[in-house]
């Protein structure tokens, strides 16, 4: 808090004026330097209204240091005319004086002296006039006294440019009284402390009224990744609808569960190194149900259990290769081989969100990994209609109740249907997820009865993050160069809001 | 959009040519550009007779109940003769398979003729993977005479003027002139190394082609052309096959008797005969009631069938119960299961027009034990001040070899075979690196900083520690079994993720405490 002293003076000096006063003006007349006034106006601030401070800039025009100089003594140009006598001054001797160089070109395009060059003893100079008036002088004076405005702008710029006169900004405020004004100043309390409740001293006190427009001070705690916190609430709300969690903690699958097993032909695309991220070690998978790999093999070349197969050689080898999975419907496979062993059939429904990985062209939407959520139901006698009924109560658990289908093609499912959700935003039905029932090429070589149908959907966590959270760039979601601040900063998760 | 949306395109750009060129190089070039409307659709990639104009308005115009679809016929030469392809043992070691076709009295316009060499690079891209399974050879049957052979020599044997060429090359001279043509490079590793390269004659010795390289100068279609001889070369024959139907379904539409293809008769090296185009017609029975059920709709047996025929499916009640026989044309190979056909009768129904159920599946549902005590431990963590971070799977071996003070070969690591940078060569043995990493790429935030991250690491099978303070670490021990290690890290690993202040790690295992 500024000198109460000064402060008390101050609002004194205020309480006479009427209308207002400029605290330049307030500064000069207390005798006081201008910060000191500005001081007292900041910390008075802070008690409330008990004045009212307007900021205010003004221009005015100052002499510089060499303007100064030339306001006492005269110009260069005046003080070398002044410095030549009668029978002149050798030019050698004028230039050793302080003022002689500037002044010497001047004062010769004001033609007040001139030079003989061919005098004896070198180049002498002479007056060429009786006397002189010193123009410039008298400017900076008028300058001086506080009457620039007397100098039209041409001779303040030819000043400026000569750096004998600068433009200062002035800094001011233009106080009045507050609602609250007074010329006493009474100390605020900032915090209730347990003394004045004990003592009930709190009172006679005055509290210091809260600066809401600062900020606070951010507790200690951890946080929780916003991608995480989104998987929290989907996995909330399979199991909220019944869905068992599936075991997904192999980021490592052989081809054979995750193309094979799916029906997926050996030349399929997504099968070339250009999409999948193959292991040079360990190369190969040894491990397979041997009857069932038989049937597979029959299925895709070909055919059997009511298809024509894909009608091509199929390889082990192939079959063998070890990849980072490419989705987790790996898994539903493996989880659907199990099912198919029991000695009876009970019905299923199962989910998994888990990491999949793509060798793929990258971008601001994509990465080499990203978090895959699956839903998978099996049942006897499984329509479409009842694959659009699930997804419905899905989708109306993350808030969004309008949904269209569209006819899609993966290899394994048979009908496919892309979801469409309405963005109310953006004026357009936007793709929302991808399903479709298993393939009977798919389901019966496990040994699933034949009046079982499997219907699953997907999508991807990422983009509902993204989404939630409004980030445009995936990579500041996920990896290690993402801000810690959006963590630390990212609100909780209400996917139905 | 509506009508691409129901019938499974996607509609993804309307667009005309002015306004590729405007964006591309700016509106100064495009100013003699053409304005009239193009429609960019993408089209399932299963169905390759909807990869030309003709065959994507043949089947809408079908589905809009415009057109019936049009039967394909083959037929053999007026004048008695069928062309022959003469297949020689030579070719069994690189390229084994070929079939062959005519289409009779074409009439080419510029649009039919771009469209026709179109369809060919979307053939070759799509289910010829890029040349390697089958390669297409077009050409114009009144330029060669047959029979043809189709055979494979010595790359230095072979010597023709090759298309759009002004001399002839050898096929070893082929190869090197190639390697610097922005499309036919990549096709070169198909053959390059092999012994022999594929190549077919005429009764003259013209070259027809060299599959799947390049044509032939001589045999080249041009507007002109009114008779196409058509020979595809595979190593997958079962394609070769689909996509000669594909383009003589397509392309017979401008023939002088539309719909109809010539036969062509092919020889193998053991005397066997085959006549092509297949062009066959399957024939599949199924129920309404099957129908119905799967697609979760009540539509009567001749409904059904209506519905089918605008799929180009062609389709009658039997007259037995609710029994439909199907017909499925050439143009359609996708159909390989009812459940084919059980989606395109939804498709005619329209997706949007059924009813949707909710099915009566009761399950209790359980939690994956390890996933269960994550996300416990991911609280607790949290609310004792620690960060949550996310990083990736996939990192360098120097992250979890060098970097940590071991040696790769310490590590239980697995590594990949085709990383694009260092960043993916192995999977993370650890989760040290990556909470490193984060803090390196966060060294501006203030301190301190406490992350953690709970996920799955990837070891391969069996392993000891260069990577903390001498002194200042301890193995973690639970019941008598090591579940990991803490302690406070060797500088030198502080050193190696850029970092500068001391830092402790904790790291175990969760899986013996489920």
């Amino acid at each position: 808090m500024a000198d109460t002293g000064v402060v008390e003076t101050f609002l004194q000096r205020i309480e006479k004026v009427d209308g207002g006063a400029d605290s330049q003006e307030v500064a000069a007349s207390l005798g006081v330097d201008h910060q000191v006034i500005v001081g007292a106006v900041k910390s008075l601030q802070t008690l409330g209204d008990v004045i009212s401070a307007e900021l205010r800039s003004s221009k005015h025009w100052e002499l510089t240091e060499e303007g100064t100089e030339i306001a006492e003594q005269g110009s260069h140009e005046a003080r070398v005319f002044n410095s030549i006598p009668l029978e002149g001054l050798p030019q050698a001797e004028l230039m050793k004086l302080s003022f002689g160089k500037i002044g010497f070109s001047k004062a010769m395009s004001n033609k007040w002296i001139r030079v003989d060059k061919s005098h004896d003893g070198g180049p002498r100079i002479f007056r060429t006039v009786e006397s002189i008036h010193d123009q410039v002088r008298e400017k900076l004076l008028l300058a001086k006294r506080g009457d620039a405005a007397r100098l039209d702008e041409k001779e303040k710029n030819e000043l400026k440019k000569r750096k004998l006169l600068a433009e200062v900004t002035v800094k001011s405020y233009w106080i009045t009284k507050g609602n609250s004004f007074s010329t006493t100043v009474t100390k605020q309390e900032t915090e209730l402390t347990p003394e004045m409740i004990a003592s009930g001293s709190w009172k006679e006190k005055k509290f210091k009224p809260y600066n809401f427009e600062a900020m606070g001070v951010a507790p200690d705690c951890g946080h929780l990744h916003p991608l995480m916190k989104v998987r929290t609430q989907f996995r909330q709300i399979f199991l909220e609808m019944g869905f068992s969690e599936m075991p997904t903690n192999n980021f490592i699958e052989s081809s054979f569960w995750n193309f094979d097993s799916l029906f997926q032909p050996q030349q399929h695309p997504a099968r070339d190194q250009h999409d999948t991220f193959f292991l040079s070690d360990p190369s190969l998978a040894h491990h397979f149900p041997m009857d069932y790999l038989e049937r597979v093999k029959k299925v895709h070349s070909e055919g059997g259990y009511g298809s024509q197969g894909y009608k091509y050689d199929w390889k082990m080898e192939e079959a063998q290769k070890n990849i980072l999975r490419t989705h987790t419907t790996a898994v539903s496979a493996r989880m659907l081989y199990k099912l198919a062993q029991q000695e009876k059939f009970t019905p299923v429904k199962y989910f998994s969100i888990d990491r999949v990985f793509r060798n793929e062209t990258l971008d601001a939407t994509h990465l080499a990994e990203f978090h895959q959520i699956e839903g998978v139901v099996a049942d006897y006698g499984l329509t479409l209609g009842d694959l659009m009924g699930v997804l419905h109560q899905f989708f109306t658990k993350l808030g969004i109740t309008k949904l269209r289908f569209k006819p899609a093609y993966n290899p394994y499912t048979e009908p496919s249907m892309e979801v469409f959700s309405y963005h109310e935003g953006l004026k357009k039905w936007v793709e929302v997820g991808n399903s479709g029932v298993f393939r009977p090429e798919m389901l019966l070589p496990m040994g699933l009865p034949e009046d079982v149908s499997v219907i699953a959907w997907g999508l991807s966590l990422e983009r509902p993050t993204m989404i939630k959270y409004g980030i445009n760039n995936i990579r500041e979601l996920v990896g290690h160069k993402v801000n810690l601040q959006m963590v630390y900063d990212s609100p909780i998760c209400r996917l139905d809001s | 959009d509506e009508l691409c949306f129901e019938f499974g395109l996607e509609l993804d750009e309307i667009t005309s040519e002015r306004e590729i060129i405007s964006k591309e190089q700016g509106d100064s070039k495009a100013s003699d550009a053409s304005d009239v409307i193009l429609y960019k659709i993408d089209v399932p990639a299963n169905r390759y007779d909807l990869l030309c104009l003709e065959g994507l308005v043949r089947g809408l115009q079908v589905f809009k109940n415009k057109l019936e679809a049009p039967r394909y016929r083959r037929l053999s030469p007026d004048s008695g003769e069928s062309q022959r392809l003469i297949i020689t043992k030579e070719t069994a070691a690189v390229r084994p398979h070929a079939v062959a076709a005519v289409l009779r009295n074409i009439t080419f316009t510029q649009e039919r003729y771009d469209s026709f060499i179109e369809l060919q690079e979307k053939l070759h891209q799509n289910i010829c993977r890029s040349r390697s399974l089958v390669a297409i050879g077009t050409h114009d049957l009144d330029t060669i005479s047959g029979p043809f052979t189709y055979t494979a020599k010595a790359p230095g044997d072979i010597c023709f003027r090759p298309l759009n060429q002004t001399k002839e090359y050898t096929a070893t001279q082929l190869m090197s002139l190639y390697k610097t043509d922005s499309h036919l490079r990549h096709y070169l590793p198909i053959i390059e190394d092999k012994p022999v390269y594929p190549v077919i004659y005429d009764s003259n010795d013209i070259v027809l082609s060299m599959p799947p390289i390049i044509n032939g100068d001589h045999s080249k279609i041009s507007l002109k052309t009114k008779n196409v001889f058509i020979e595809c070369t595979a190593t997958d024959l079962t394609k070769a096959k689909i996509v000669l139907d594909m383009i003589v379904t397509m392309f017979s539409e401008y023939c002088a008797q539309p719909f109809t293809v010539e036969q062509a008769e092919v020889v193998y090296p053991d005397g066997k005969t085959c006549i092509y185009p297949e062009l066959a017609y399957r024939k599949e029975k199924l129920s309404g009631e099957f129908i119905n059920k799967k697609v979760g709709i009540r539509e009567s047996t001749e409904r059904i069938a209506q519905l089918l025929t605008r799929m180009c499916l062609l389709s009658q009640p039997t007259g037995v119960g609710d029994e439909i026989e199907v017909e499925i044309p050439p143009t359609r190979p996708d159909v390989i299961h009812a459940c084919d056909i059980m989606e395109d009768a939804a498709i005619a129904y329209g997706f949007n027009n059924i009813t949707r159920t909710t099915p009566h599946t009761y399950t209790v549902a359980n939690q994956f034990p390890l996933n269960k005590l994550t996300e416990l431990l991911r609280q607790d963590l949290a609310a004792a001040g620690f960060t949550e971070a996310l990083n990736f799977a996939l990192c360098s071996q120097e992250d979890i070899a060098d970097k940590l003070g071991k040696k790769i070969s310490e590590t239980r690591a697995i590594h990949i075979s085709n990383p694009k940078t260092a960043e993916f060569q192995v999977a993370r043995t650890t989760l040290l690196p990556g909470l490193l990493k984060t803090i390196a790429a966060n060294r501006k935030m203030p301190l301190p900083l406490k992350l953690f991250e709970i996920s799955d690491v990837v070891l391969k099978d069996e392993s000891k520690d260069s990577t903390f303070f001498p002194g200042r670490c301890a193995e973690i021990f639970v019941r008598g079994t090591s579940v990991g290690r803490l302690g406070v890290l060797h500088p030198d690993v502080i050193g190696r993720f850029e970092l500068t202040m001391p830092c402790s790690a904790l790291e175990m295992d969760l899986e013996p405490f489920l």
